[in-house]
């Protein structure tokens, strides 16, 4: 192993033509995209349901997002099969803390358990960027964003996964009204934030091979829980 | 083209992948010292085919033990029934697949002993192996398989798949290896076409799938095994099927 | 009080061939207020009697949930019960994480039962003075289970533990033909009508000290608070009572225990040790 890399010469492994040794991986880059969009009584949160690995799809038909509580949902994109074990564990944490407070679990709380869960597989983590939505105490919509390791962030608008760097540019613009000068800051509307998850999941589709087939859309307002989808490009 | 884990080569070389990270030069720190574990199978079993049709679920895959590029043991099934209500296939490493086989039927053994009625659903089957592949992935340690479950769940058919990872999903259609390029597309076609097949013409499609896999996949076989399991035939595993083969094209292959 | 020369141990046996210790827990599950478990086709319905254990404290909690599809009701030593919910929380949850569905109550039963069965078999332990009442619902049914501390469980059709439940138990076997086809709403009319037959006269059920859960098909187990269990009280509201309550019936031979008679030992009231509910 030492030899091949010798260690006085800069090692450029983008650059690197010998060919790649053999490595057991445990990780995988599932894909998919997640979007959350915060109003003063809403919040919307959309994912894309491909399911795929480097060229190849999975399956088109993918929930990824995921019913912690009637008022929380946890969008997940990245290494599925730690986001298939991260929310089995959230779900018996949820029924745990359930049974032990004899209440559901509010958004809040759920954000910071899940931020220690994360930061508990520090060393080994669990590699999904997460989005968890949901009303905060006072009926408030509210998004946390999480980095794999437990970064926590909390905040009203928010883009994920593999098209995340494409789109937080373009919510900043439609929603934060970031670098525009003499716009109006109108009250966001829940007609507006679903509008703006369809039309940013098109461009992400276009641009990102990771991305696409359709979206589901889940709409958290204090009457539950309602749930839209909607077709994307599917090449 | 694809390297030994199956993935394709890079779109574009000599840079990031788009939307990837530059790998920064500098020195790797490695540790050298830790524990080997199995990092590459050795008898290997190539494509698992498998699609789901009106009542009931077919899944095929050939019998070939191989060894690297070497076709050394040519009767190694690996399509099981696991009770009435499910069937097993696995590709990978197939003493990986001999040693889960073992615990799955032990299990099943166990269950029959309680004798308490309940019988293992193959939901709970593919989430019991979710949680298994992923620990012994955790471990770096992983069982080199990819294992496709087919049922009833409650009557309704039942199709979903795992990896060495513990990667899963259900779907309609789910072929592995080699099979996930060259038989997923035909089977993705036929369906948006016809999407409740009955149980013969998803039969004909899946032994078409084979044809076409044993003449492009080196490391294929014409024996294979086809199960098949619905409501009214029950789990039937046929042991010997063979590919209608026809080389009279050959001659014309330079 | 009562003692025997061979009642030091829970491994000692007695010349007759009974192990007095277990027997001696046995009782703790009759110094608990009585509850009462019953079950239809399609559902299961656990009905509890609440005591408050003074003036100045809240009515104690009798029902626990364990997972969507159980529900269980104690009598006995609360304490004990607490680890045993923990328990059977702990191994639905694992089943239901390794398998994605509910663990089938016969299995969870079966694996108390052998929890608890150590505890009558080694010198140093002490059997779990607590007898539930166990209400689930699974792929085959609606089902009540009873476990007692000698570790002996049974599948009931209806069952009542804990206090003067011999008249519950006299009023579900009266009406044991009617159950399997009532109603969700019939089944907790019968349920607080056979609770109501354990307590003395001047005694009534009230929303205070009523607790009413239940499972069944569609149905995940739901406790019901208070206010909710106040129109169903309503509806069992001045039927006549039968037999006041009062009068024990002799001893039946009914096959779990000893009931309420008092026969056999009994400790003096002041000197519980712990509480019981």
């Amino acid at each position: 192993m030492a030899l091949l890399h010798s260690e006085n010469r800069p090692n450029y492994p983008d650059y690197a033509t010998a060919p790649t040794q053999h490595h057991f991986s445990p990780y995988a880059d599932n894909g998919g995209s997640v979007v959350a969009i915060a109003g003063d009584d809403f919040v919307v949160i959309g994912a894309d349901t491909r399911l795929s690995a480097g060229f190849s799809i999975y399956t088109r038909d993918q929930n990824k997002l995921f019913r912690l509580s009637d008022t929380t949902v946890l969008g997940c994109s990245g290494c599925w099969c730690d986001t298939l074990t991260l929310t089995r564990i959230l779900s018996a944490r949820m029924q745990m803390y359930q049974q032990e407070h004899n209440k559901t679990m509010a958004t809040p709380a759920c954000a910071q358990m899940l931020s220690t869960m994360l930061y508990y597989k520090r060393f080994f983590p669990y590699y999904i960027s997460n989005i968890l939505v949901g009303l905060d105490n006072e009926g408030k919509g509210c998004i946390y964003s999480y980095d794999p390791i437990g970064h926590c962030e909390k905040t009203t608008y928010r883009a994920g996964g593999s098209a995340g760097a494409l789109l937080q540019p373009l919510l900043d613009n439609q929603i934060g009204l970031k670098n525009m000068q003499n716009v109006k800051d109108s009250k966001l509307t829940l007609e507006r934030a679903a509008a703006i998850i369809k039309d940013v999941f098109i461009s992400a589709a276009e641009r990102d091979i990771f991305t696409g087939d359709n979206i589901l859309i889940n709409i958290i307002t204090k009457d539950g829980i309602k749930e839209d989808s909607f077709q994307l490009r599917k090449d | 083209m694809f390297d030994a884990a199956g993935n394709p080569p890079p779109f574009w070389h000599n840079g990031p992948t788009p939307g990837g990270l530059y790998n920064f030069p500098g020195p790797k720190t490695a540790p050298s010292d830790f524990r080997q574990h199995s990092q590459a199978p050795v008898t290997t079993a190539t494509s698992i085919v498998a699609m789901q049709y009106n009542k009931g679920v077919i899944i095929a895959g050939d019998l070939l033990g191989s060894y690297g590029s070497l076709a050394r043991y040519r009767n190694c099934p690996r399509i099981m029934k696991v009770n009435d209500n499910i069937i097993l296939g696995a590709g990978g490493d197939y003493a990986d697949f001999q040693y889960v086989k073992d615990i799955i039927e032990q299990k099943i053994i166990d269950e029959d002993c309680l004798d308490d009625g309940f019988k293992l659903k193959p939901k709970s089957l593919y989430c019991w192996l979710t949680r298994i592949m992923y620990n012994r992935r955790s471990k770096f340690d992983p069982f080199w398989n990819n294992f496709v479950v087919g049922g009833l769940q409650d009557g309704e058919p039942f199709l979903g798949t795992v990896d060495k990872l513990g990667t899963a999903y259900t779907d309609k259609i789910v072929c592995s290896g080699y099979g996930a390029y060259i038989a997923v597309p035909l089977l993705r076609e036929a369906l948006e076409k016809n999407p409740t097949p009955s149980k013969a013409e998803a039969r004909a499609l899946v032994e078409k799938c084979m044809e076409v896999l044993y003449y492009r996949d080196a490391r294929s076989y014409p024996k294979y095994q086809i199960a098949t399991i619905d409501e009214a035939d029950g789990a039937v595993v046929e042991d010997l099927v063979s590919v209608n083969q026809n080389w009279s094209l050959a001659h014309m292959i330079y | 009080m009562f003692r025997n020369q061979y009642d030091s141990d829970v491994t000692v046996w007695s010349p007759q061939g009974r192990l007095h210790q277990v027997e001696y827990a046995m009782e703790a599950v009759n110094l608990g207020s009585a509850t009462v478990g019953l079950k239809s086709k399609t559902h299961a319905v656990l009905i509890a009697l609440k005591r408050a254990s003074s003036e100045l404290s809240a009515y104690q909690k009798k029902i626990i949930n364990i997972d969507d599809h159980i529900g269980i009701t104690i009598s006995g030593l609360t304490a004990d019960a607490r680890i045993l919910s923990r328990y059977m929380r702990t191994e639905c949850l694992n089943y239901k994480y390794s398998h994605d569905t509910h663990l089938p109550l016969n299995r969870l039963i079966s694996q108390l039962g052998n929890k608890m069965q150590l505890c009558t078999q080694r010198y140093d332990r002490r059997p779990y003075g607590v007898g539930l009442l166990v209400a689930g619902y699974d792929d085959q049914g609606a089902h009540i289970y009873q476990t007692c501390p000698s570790a002996n469980y049974y599948d009931c059709k209806a069952m009542s533990i804990g206090a003067r439940s011999q008249s519950a138990r006299t009023y579900l076997e009266k009406h044991l033909e009617e159950l399997s086809s009532c109603s969700l709403e019939e089944l907790i009319k019968h349920g607080l009508r056979a609770l109501r037959d354990t307590l003395p006269p001047e005694v009534d059920l009230t929303i205070k000290n009523v607790s009413i859960g239940y499972v069944g098909k569609g149905q995940s187990f739901k406790i019901l608070v208070d206010d909710e269990t106040g129109p169903y009280l309503a509806m069992i509201q001045g039927e006549e009572r039968r037999g006041g309550g009062a009068q024990e019936p002799p001893a039946g031979p009914l096959r779990d225990e000893a009931g309420d008679q008092d026969q056999g030992p009994r400790d003096p009231v002041p000197a519980v040790a712990m509480d019981t509910e």
